[in-house]
């Protein structure tokens, strides 16, 4: 059969499930593929597309789907999957075969929808996911007699382990070539009466084939106990949180020093040894100081995520959503806006990507706007430069550190500005009604470490080749605009002034004068639009051309000589609010296929981070920190 | 078990029961009956709430249990549902019309 299988053409496998069963992971164990997973619904958002060989040589495309309850779909990620799996995407027929994630501890939802994947009339095969918590628990479950009453081929499979993948691909791949069970599509929207029976249904066959568990779950609810405590709660959130900015200021000093005192060391010795003039200033104060001053934050973006994805895989996601629900509500979010706005920590473009999630259109786009409010991981080079440069590195209270501190605060304006803006929104603009908010509090699980160090390598990836593909590039540029021309003969300011980017910074400073900007600041605005941290970079550039010892002086220290605070806290509250990141704008753009919310979005962070910057200058002015 | 409730929501059975969306922690009983009517204005129809919570398991013969509520005026809820946890907030919750059988002391 190997060799029949090999002159078969590839065949459209597609996982559909439940969210949270173990989709992504099962799609990831197949096709080798690096795709986000996570102890939450709502982590998949996009068809995303894979391809296995068999052992037989056969290609089998793999489709991972966004997870749902049912085909009935309300939000446009739920439409990807009804769409995806009915054959009605554009070029894109009915997969050949479906193969049914579920959570083997928890049959009973999915059950209800294999009876409606059924009317759809592709061949399907059954997999009994996270069987080796089932197993744990001492779950039995009656696998010929659920086969038997589903009509479908079963497996058991245990995704993060690769467990049961052949026997998977082996009974899915039988289908393909037997088509057992495939007749025209009667599928069509079930009414609640429909509903009902099908779930009577279910209920008659999961009582006929699972037993309860010997031991179930039981930590999940004592933990639940202290987190979801209603006082308890929402301190246990705060002080994780603070614990994280805390942390990512203390535990990455040793290791970002290490980087540091690396490329001073480089820059160092390529002054020595290449030869005083063009090239020697383009390698140290170009390539090296602008690249070195953005990589040097790895550290720091590594421990952040590393948080993130504790509380990812974990299941505290969902908790964390749960306390914060009224809060949000109060300021006129969705329920589901809590996650797209908790992933834009880490970057607004899948935080908006998610909001897919979100099936009212006012809701959606509430969420959209405000979610570069967020402070993501780019904006981290940003805050920790000037923190290290103008705040003192002494603790308070004993124990925490004054910077760590700054960092929470600039954290929490963001969370506190993303509130107001929503609020506005809600109250004056799109006045509406409270969507309904339900979601699946999952079990708690370790976090798999395999996971987490998988994800960490992957932003660890991520992060440097964005300094070599988009940073890099325009370092190179501004060096030339920093560089040339030359400064006239008899000329008596520094050199620097004479150059393109000092006469491009002489006219936007006095736009910027107002909120203390100085010439350099103002430059480092505009390639910041490409990636936020370009901006430390700029700084790290165009400082080292203007200073005669270059590149070895560590950027903080020439920033604190020549900025005052008033002009330094100014530009922190910017970056608070500033728009400054032309791949979120054109995330926006395909999101709501428009120019006017890009526009919209821009319009008014501009108008914030120029107001919030106003103030910060002039009140640090008026209590002399000018 | 009451099975002899189960999927059965004519208008005497529900007359029994109190809605999910005044419960206290501790509450535990039987679904009775989905209606989609909340008794607020709605965001979507009754029609489709009434869909919603079917599909997320809030069907007539299911048990339930209040197991938390928020801070703020003790919403949202989190309830279990035969074997999973669910979140959701008391206006959607008083389309639930539940049979207690045991209350908090
Ligand atoms: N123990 C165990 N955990 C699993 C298994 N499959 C997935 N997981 C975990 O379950 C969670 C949900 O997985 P994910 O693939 O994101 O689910 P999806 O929403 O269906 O795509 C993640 O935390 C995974 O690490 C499994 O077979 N066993
Ligand atoms: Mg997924």
């Amino acid at each position: 059969m190997s060799t029949e299988a090999a002159t078969l053409g590839p065949a459209r496998i597609a996982l559909v499930g439940n969210p949270n069963s173990g989709k992504t992971a099962l799609f990831n164990a197949l096709t080798g593929s690096r795709q986000k997973v996570a102890n939450y619904a709502g982590v998949t958002v996009e068809r995303k597309e894979g391809a296995l060989t068999t052992a037989g040589g056969r290609t089998l495309r793999i489709l991972d789907l966004p997870g749902t309850y049912s085909l009935r779909a309300r939000s446009p990620d739920e439409v990807v999957t009804r769409d995806a799996i009915l054959g009605r995407l554009a070029g894109e027929p009915a997969p050949d075969v479906l193969v049914c994630v579920a959570d083997a501890t928890n049959l009973r939802l999915v059950l209800r929808l294999v009876l409606e994947l059924k009317q759809v009339g592709r061949p399907f095969v059954l997999a009994l996911n996270m069987y080796d918590i089932a197993q744990r628990q001492g779950l039995r479950i009656d696998l010929e007699r659920l086969g038997a009453e589903i009509g479908a081929p079963i497996v058991t499979t245990v995704a993060t382990r690769k467990r049961g993948l052949d026997d998977l691909i082996a009974q899915a791949e039988a289908l393909t070539i037997s088509h057992a069970g495939e007749h025209a599509s009667t599928w069509r929207e079930p009414n609640a009466a429909e509903i009902r029976a099908a779930h009577a249904e279910a209920q008659r066959i999961f009582r006929a084939c699972v037993k309860p568990p010997e031991r179930p779950d039981t930590i999940t609810g004592k933990i639940d106990d202290v987190l979801l405590n209603p006082a308890a709660g929402l301190l246990i959130l705060a002080t994780l949180l603070f614990v994280m900015f805390q942390a990512v200021f203390t535990w990455a000093t040793p290791a970002m020093d290490l980087i540091d005192g690396g490329f001073a060391a480089l820059a160092g010795w390529v002054g020595a040894h290449l030869p005083e003039g063009l090239l020697g200033s383009f390698i140290a104060d170009g390539l090296i100081a602008g690249v070195g001053s953005v990589l040097v934050f790895l550290p720091q973006i590594l421990i952040l995520f590393f948080f993130i994805l504790l509380l990812e895989d974990s299941g505290y996601m969902a908790r964390a959503a749960f306390l914060m629900d009224k809060i949000m509500g109060g300021a006129g979010l969705h329920g589901r806006a809590f996650i797209p706005l908790l992933s834009s920590f880490a970057c607004a473009i899948p935080g908006i990507m998610s909001t897919r999630v979100i099936d009212n259109r006012h809701d959606r786009l509430t969420t959209i706007l405000v979610a570069p409010l967020m402070t993501c991981s780019a904006r981290i080079p940003v805050y920790t430069l000037i923190i290290g440069a103008f705040i003192p590195q002494t603790t308070v209270w004993g124990f925490l550190s004054l910077q760590g501190l700054v960092m929470f605060g600039l954290y929490a304006s963001g969370i506190v500005s993303a509130l107001l803006v929503s609020f506005v929104i809600r109250k004056v603009f799109w006045r509406g009604t409270v969507e309904p908010f339900m979601m699946e509090l999952p079990t708690y699980r370790w976090p798999e470490p395999r996971n987490v160090l998988l994800n960490l390598w992957t932003r660890a990836k991520i992060f440097i080749t964005r300094a070599g593909r988009i940073i890099l590039p325009l370092m190179v540029l501004i060096w030339v605009l920093a560089t040339f021309p030359y400064p006239p003969e008899g000329a008596t300011g520094p050199a620097i002034d004479y150059s393109f980017a000092g006469i491009l910074g002489g006219w936007i400073e006095p736009l910027l004068r107002p909120i203390g900007f100085n010439w350099q600041m103002s430059i480092a605005l505009i390639p910041g639009m490409a990636a936020r941290e370009v901006a430390v970079a700029t700084l790290g550039t165009v400082y080292a051309v203007s200073d005669p010892d270059g590149a070895t002086t560590a950027l903080s220290t020439v920033l604190s000589s020549q900025w005052s605070l008033a002009s330094a806290l100014s530009f922190l509250a910017w970056y608070v609010f500033a728009p400054q990141c032309a791949p979120t704008l054109g995330v926006v753009k395909r999101e709501t296929n428009s120019w006017l919310w890009p526009t919209v979005m821009f319009v008014y962070m501009v108008a914030l981070a120029y107001l919030a910057a106003f103030a910060t200058y002039h009140t640090a002015v008026a209590l002399g920190a000018g | 078990m009451s099975d002899a409730l189960a999927f059965d929501s004519s208008t005497d059975l529900a007359s029994l029961g109190r809605s999910l969306g005044e419960a206290s922690r501790g509450d535990a009983g039987v679904i009775v009956s989905v209606t989609g009517q909340t008794g607020a204005a709605e965001a979507v129809e009754a029609d489709e709430l009434e869909r919603r919570l079917l599909e997320m398991g809030f069907v007539e013969g299911a048990h339930v249990e209040v197991l938390h509520e928020g801070l703020f005026g003790r919403d949202p809820i989190a309830v279990r549902l035969d074997d999973t946890r669910v979140a959701l907030r008391r206006r959607e919750a008083s389309a639930v019309t539940v049979k207690f059988d045991r209350t908090p002391t």
